[in-house]
């Protein structure tokens, strides 16, 4: 595929991420941000998101499997996973998020637990969605072209 | 007008999330500060050279800073962490010499009465997450009214020693203190509005 291909494929890709809801205007304003002084900015943010995630789904897992639920310890997780995907701008998994907290005031552990499943689904979606907005980013640079806002 | 001279102004950005730290920090940094994160209260309050009890006799002059050779022009941290929340922090520091520090709070959630309570405590300003460059543009004139601040003071600190003859010629170059809105501020790059 040529670069011009490339660059098209790039910009149809990110925007039916924004339009099928897997980002928002957040994710927009983090590519704002990036520049010659800051080149990988983007991907860093991402990379410390998908550790982040990672780490509190394992948690928030953990959590849920106990005998006796502490509700405020799991909501504590699903805040900052919220806050986390908000501050990207994964629209999805922040919506999820919402839901579950619900869950966790009223103590619903089926809720809780179906939102886990959610959030685990949604978060593996936008994982390898944005893997693969990057890989294409990395050929386009590979190819010797720039990246097309 | 006094400018506060070509010095930097050096942010303080308090939040528990790794990422919030990332982006902050770059925000920051696109706006030509120079920022230091740290990741809880009790970090902070190091930073600053304050210690968890300092809370001074609020009648005490206050010095500009009183801790190590860095100088901080303004904290800005989220409301909710672990341990001391923002709101602790800002307390401590409005205790604290440091009283005159502007502080703003962040936080992703829209509670009315949590904003009332910050900003009644002395908070300058109340940010919603995401925070945007938008928001932080206000922050140059809090610091700036700051530093004049602090100048005036030390201007008058330094005239009380002096002779009755200087006190006159010094007090007919002093700055005036009702700059606010002139405070230039520099052109910031430009967002695109949606």
């Amino acid at each position: 595929m040529d670069l011009v291909q490339l660059q098209r494929q790039l910009v149809e890709y990110r925007t039916s991420l924004y339009h099928e809801g897997f980002l928002d205007e957040q994710f927009t304003q983090l590519q704002e941000l990036q520049d010659e002084n800051n080149p990988d900015f983007v991907v860093e943010v991402v990379s410390l998101f998908f550790e982040d995630s990672e780490r509190l789904l394992n948690e928030l897992t953990k959590a849920l499997e106990q005998q006796s639920i502490d509700f405020k310890r799991v909501d504590a997780h699903v805040h900052q996973l919220k806050g986390s995907s908000s501050s990207i701008g994964a629209q999805r998994v922040q919506k999820v998020c919402i839901a579950f907290r619900n869950y966790c005031e009223e103590q619903n552990v089926e809720g809780c637990l179906k939102c886990l499943q959610q959030v685990r689904h949604e978060y593996s979606l936008v994982k390898t969605k944005l893997e693969s907005m990057f890989q294409l980013e990395q050929q386009i640079l590979s190819a010797g072209g720039s990246i097309p806002m | 007008m006094v400018m506060a001279g070509e010095s930097q102004f050096h942010v303080l950005a308090v939040d528990d999330s790794i990422i919030d730290r990332k982006i902050i920090q770059t925000l920051l940094k696109t706006l030509s500060y120079q920022v230091t994160t740290v990741d809880s209260g009790a970090k902070a309050l190091e930073f600053l050279g304050l210690h968890q009890d300092d809370t001074t006799n609020p009648n005490t002059p206050s010095p500009p800073n009183n801790h190590q050779e860095v100088e901080v022009n303004l904290v800005i941290t989220d409301y909710c962490m672990p341990g001391m929340t923002g709101y602790d922090l800002l307390k401590k520091i409005k205790e604290s010499s440091l009283r005159n520090m502007p502080v703003v709070i962040m936080s992703s959630e829209n509670v009315p009465s949590r904003i009332t309570r910050c900003l009644e405590e002395g908070a300058e300003e109340f940010f919603l997450k995401p925070v945007r460059l938008s928001d932080l543009s206000k922050l140059r004139p809090l610091m700036l009214k700051t530093k004049l601040k602090d100048q005036n003071q030390k201007q008058e600190e330094k005239a009380a020693f002096q002779s009755p003859k200087l006190q006159q010629v010094e007090q007919k170059q002093q700055p005036s203190n009702d700059d606010k809105g002139k405070a230039i501020d520099e052109g910031l790059s430009p967002e695109k509005k949606n």
